[in-house]
């Protein structure tokens, strides 16, 4: 009997290869950062994203000095001050973007490719990154913001389990706080605190560069060269401590809320786990597709118990978390982390439906050209890329890959790797009235 | 510079995220207008209009089927009624299944939501472009067949009800904004939150949706929007084939309170559990269109309001962050809003955080001299560039997003404006003066016209330091 549905992901095979994925070119600065590049000559505007190994996982024993740092660079660099630097940018159009998460602290620019404008904009990306200034005014300004969005995430009862779930999961893995800090230590940090973390972090060889726009190699060759000439070469970061579970079962943390919030989870894979695209699509089937899953069924469409309901792997440089998440009102909280820890079982112990794993496939292939149709998304794509070593090919052969993905090997990925009876898992919330 | 995370322009919109027809009527739509930057438009016979975008730089497209009707067409009692209706149309037609419309575009490798606003609903996808016609063949499916299953709209009210509790009850900038908004609008229906109030989704019946679907849901009050690597012609066949055969309505009049003018300061004071203090402050403003039948407003006056709010906070270099946030460290974050674009008359508002050194009281003297600033002192000439140079560099970067040139072309239109607007709008910021700034600020930023808005923390009993005993792994088993 032939089988009509091989026939059929075959057909939809050839029809996404016909759709090429845009051409990534590499190469390193002399200074030996390493450049990810994209040309896209339709729009003219240049995208730059500079990535560094610089997240929290290097705060060492001064959690949110990663953070800290990346802030205080943007501001003032260079012999400019804030307002000379913001007026100088603003006055081009340009676009200065930063931030850092565990993993990775970045910066960006989205200038027009009118070569004036954009070396204005390199010009002063360059300064930020190699010469920031850590003047008093900008360190004690950023202390004040970063301590009162502490205070808006602990008046927030997501923000609180979240924050909860990681450092209960992790224990004193670099993972384990929250980028953001803890006001004692951001109320600690002095100049030399940033100068320090700057230095030893802020280097070429711990560096991505990514380029996408209207320029061609030669332009974009160049321009990563002046990106960097000021940054010394340094040392990539130092390998991170493989995560293991400090803890499992249930914190409860009361909160005067309405609804409680639920986060459950687990230590889940690294960027290069062998079982990444087995782990990926199934929690697509499982809690992963925005609109169509089995956690969103059985919680909000069947129940109505919850608005957000969702799951993920963050697949990060050593594992990161698999999460799920939903929110409550408080006298249904019980029932709800009853249905989500059911659910969880019952696909582990049953595997997909072989209906529900053909149809997130369809999805995760067939969308594909629309994670890829923005120069925004290409240069998250390819920065992304090169800070984990993926090769080169890899925005080509991703549809392979997830075709190449078989029922057989979820079910076996999530035996092996979920455990629905050791879960971790933090529930904020009131009491139940 | 670590950006704080304001409440402004929070619960302007809310998302979800959570058969064929034969073909009549004649056999061509001819375009009722194209414009420079390659849109046309089209209408068809039945009155619903057809804007379609070309994009070639990806073979993917963007749907989008806008309604006029959100939160500004409900009256007290039925407040919450288009959102609710929003998340029912996801839950079945006559040949579709509950779910099945999100099921079907996700085997395509389509993504897709939907989003109510104050002035508008709309329902989105993205897609592959050879799968356009299967988006457009479920939209027109549920444009008219519709079904309304009381088991469904139970568990769904239910969700919107956790919605309301995740983005409001339990938010405190997010009560701020709801009370700000009712003490600023005595008749505007602005006064009402998008989500509803609670007890009107308590009251809310099957019954209330069948009526709402009735009466809104229609060609002739609904707007396509696509763009994408297709043609014109091509998707105007499209659309004809599943849209045309749709009956329009007569009878689309709508009666909108008109907001009378104010005449004093008001004032609302927000008093839950909390960390951080909040203000809010907003002045009642024209829009683009408020003009017309004569009531005093000047064409020109939305777009130097537009100014305004730009030279107060078109970025880091201008005055908010250069005087308030970094000269003064009054503020830890203060905020400009104002957009010429709505279906009634808005607020120009100001937002922000005192930092810890300061009052919200103080903070908001702070604000007001900067506002009498604007009063006494034309701007100067290289604020104005700068602003006229960063839209110019916005407007190639919007170019970016299929999904932003969509939204902006059903935006328009949707409110009752003119989709052109978004092409004219640099020359019209461009001739902007000094005077006309000075002008706007004299005129609507005055103190009779002003509402005020502040979040006052109650103490939360420290939450993470007394935690019920740990009930370990088997709760709820």
């Amino acid at each position: 009997m032939i089988d009509m549905r091989l026939l059929f992901v075959l057909l939809i095979g050839l029809a996404t290869t016909a759709q090429a994925a845009p051409e990534v070119q590499s190469w390193r600065t002399q200074g030996g950062a390493k450049v990810m590049y994209v040309q896209a000559p339709t729009l003219p505007m240049v995208d730059v994203r500079v990535v560094f190994d610089a997240g929290s996982a290097r705060d060492g024993d001064q959690p949110g000095l990663a953070l800290f740092t990346n802030a205080v660079m943007v501001d003032s660099a260079a012999g400019l001050d804030a307002d000379a630097l913001a007026e100088r940018l603003e006055s081009h159009g340009i676009e200065l973007g930063n931030g850092a998460l565990r993993d990775m602290a970045w910066f960006t620019v989205r200038s027009l490719s009118e070569p004036d404008t954009l070396d204005v904009a390199i010009d002063s990306l360059a300064g930020i990154l190699a010469e920031p200034t850590f003047a008093a005014r900008d360190i004690e300004r950023n202390r004040q913001q970063l301590l009162i969005g502490l205070r808006q995430k602990q008046q927030s009862p997501a923000s609180i389990a979240g924050r909860a779930f990681m450092s209960r999961l992790y224990g004193d893995h670099p993972y384990g706080h929250d980028p953001s800090g803890e006001p004692a230590s951001i109320r600690a940090f002095r100049r030399a605190d940033l100068q320090a973390f700057h230095r030893r972090y802020y280097v070429a060889a711990n560096a991505v560069i990514a380029i996408v726009g209207d320029l061609d190699r030669k332009a974009a060759q160049a321009l990563a060269e002046r990106l960097t000439a000021r940054l010394p070469e340094g040392r990539h970061a130092p390998e991170l401590p493989t995560p293991v579970a400090a803890n499992s079962g249930i914190e409860r943390l009361r909160f005067p809320s309405t609804q409680t919030h639920l986060y459950l989870g687990q230590i889940g894979m690294a960027r290069h786990d062998p079982d990444y695209f087995a782990l990926y699509v199934g929690n697509h089937v499982f809690g992963g597709g925005s609109l169509v899953s089995l956690l969103g069924e059985e919680v909000r469409n069947k129940r109505g118990l919850s608005y957000s309901v969702y799951s993920y792997f963050s697949p990060m440089r050593v594992a990161g978390p698999f999460l799920m998440v939903a929110q409550t009102k408080n006298a249904q909280a019980d029932e709800t982390i009853a249905v989500m820890r059911e659910t969880l079982a019952r696909f582990i112990s049953e595997g997909p439906a072989r209906d529900d794993f053909d149809k997130a496939k369809q999805n995760l292939v067939g969308g594909f050209p629309l994670k890829v149709s923005s120069n925004k998304q290409i240069v998250e794509y390819i920065a992304m890329m090169g800070f984990y070593d993926y090769p080169l090919d890899w925005l080509d052969t991703l549809t392979d890959k997830l075709e190449a993905v078989t029922l057989e090997q979820v079910r076996d990925a999530f035996r092996r790797r979920v455990d629905p009876q050791a879960l971790t898992g933090v529930v904020v919330g009131g009491a139940a009235e | 510079m670590f950006d704080l995370k304001l409440a402004g322009g929070l619960l302007l919109a809310l998302s979800l995220g959570g058969c064929a027809a034969l073909e009549t009527g004649p056999a061509q739509t001819v375009p009722v207008a194209a414009s420079e930057a390659g849109v046309t438009e089209y209408m068809l016979d039945n009155g619903m209009k057809v804007l379609v975008k070309p994009d070639h730089r990806a073979p993917v497209v963007v749907s989008q089927v806008w309604y006029k009707v959100g939160s500004s067409y409900e009256y007290p009692g039925i407040t919450g009624l288009s959102h609710v209706l929003e998340h029912m149309m996801f839950k079945g037609t006559k040949t579709v299944g509950p779910g099945e419309f999100s099921r079907i575009i996700a085997a395509k490798g389509g993504s897709e939501n939907a989003f109510t606003g104050r002035d508008y609903t709309a329902y989105f996808e993205t897609l592959s472009k050879q799968h356009l016609e299967t988006a457009l063949r479920l939209e027109a499916d549920r444009m008219h067949n519709l079904v309304l299953d009381p088991a469904e709209f139970a568990k769904e009210l239910e969700v919107v009800k956790e919605e309301r509790r995740l983005r409001t009850e339990d938010k405190p900038t997010g009560l701020t904004y709801e009370n700000f908004n009712a003490a600023a609008w005595r008749a505007s229906p602005y006064h009402n939150p998008v989500i509803g109030w609670m007890s009107d989704l308590d009251h809310m019946t099957v019954d209330d949706l069948a009526a709402w679907y009735q009466r809104w849901y229609a060609p002739n009050n609904a707007t396509l929007v696509v763009v994408g690597d297709v043609t014109p012609e091509a998707v105007v066949q499209l659309a004809r084939r599943h849209f045309g055969p749709i009956a329009p309505f007569d009878d689309l009049e709508l009666k909108t309170p008109v907001e009378p003018v104010q005449h004093g300061i008001s004032r609302v004071e927000v008093r839950v559990p909390a960390r951080q203090s909040y203000l809010m402050m907003g002045y009642k403003t024209p829009i683009v269109g408020s003009g017309v039948g004569g009531n005093g407003t000047e064409d020109w006056e939305p777009y130097a309001l537009y100014v305004l709010s730009a030279i107060l906070d078109g970025g880091s270099s201008a005055r908010f962050s250069r005087e308030l946030e970094r000269d003064r460290a009054i503020a830890a974050a203060a905020d400009a809003d104002y957009s010429p674009y709505s279906r009634l008359p808005d607020m120009l508002t100001l937002d922000g955080i005192p930092t810890d050194a300061h009052s919200t009281r103080e903070l908001e003297q702070a604000l007001l001299e900067q506002v009498e600033r604007l009063k006494s002192e034309p701007v100067s000439r290289a604020e104005l560039d700068r602003i006229v140079t960063q839209l110019v560099a916005g407007k190639v970067f919007e170019r970016d997003s299929m999904f932003y040139q969509a939204m902006q072309l059903g935006m328009l239109e949707t409110v009752g404006l003119d989709w052109r607007l978004s092409e004219q709008e640099l020359a019209s910021v461009r001739a902007v003066t000094p005077a006309q700034v000075q002008a706007v600020a004299r005129k609507y930023l005055t103190r009779d016209n002003l509402t005020v808005g502040e979040l006052v923390p109650l103490p939360i009993e420290s939450p993470t330091a007394t935690p019920r005993p740990a009930q370990g792994d088997q709760t709820g088993d």
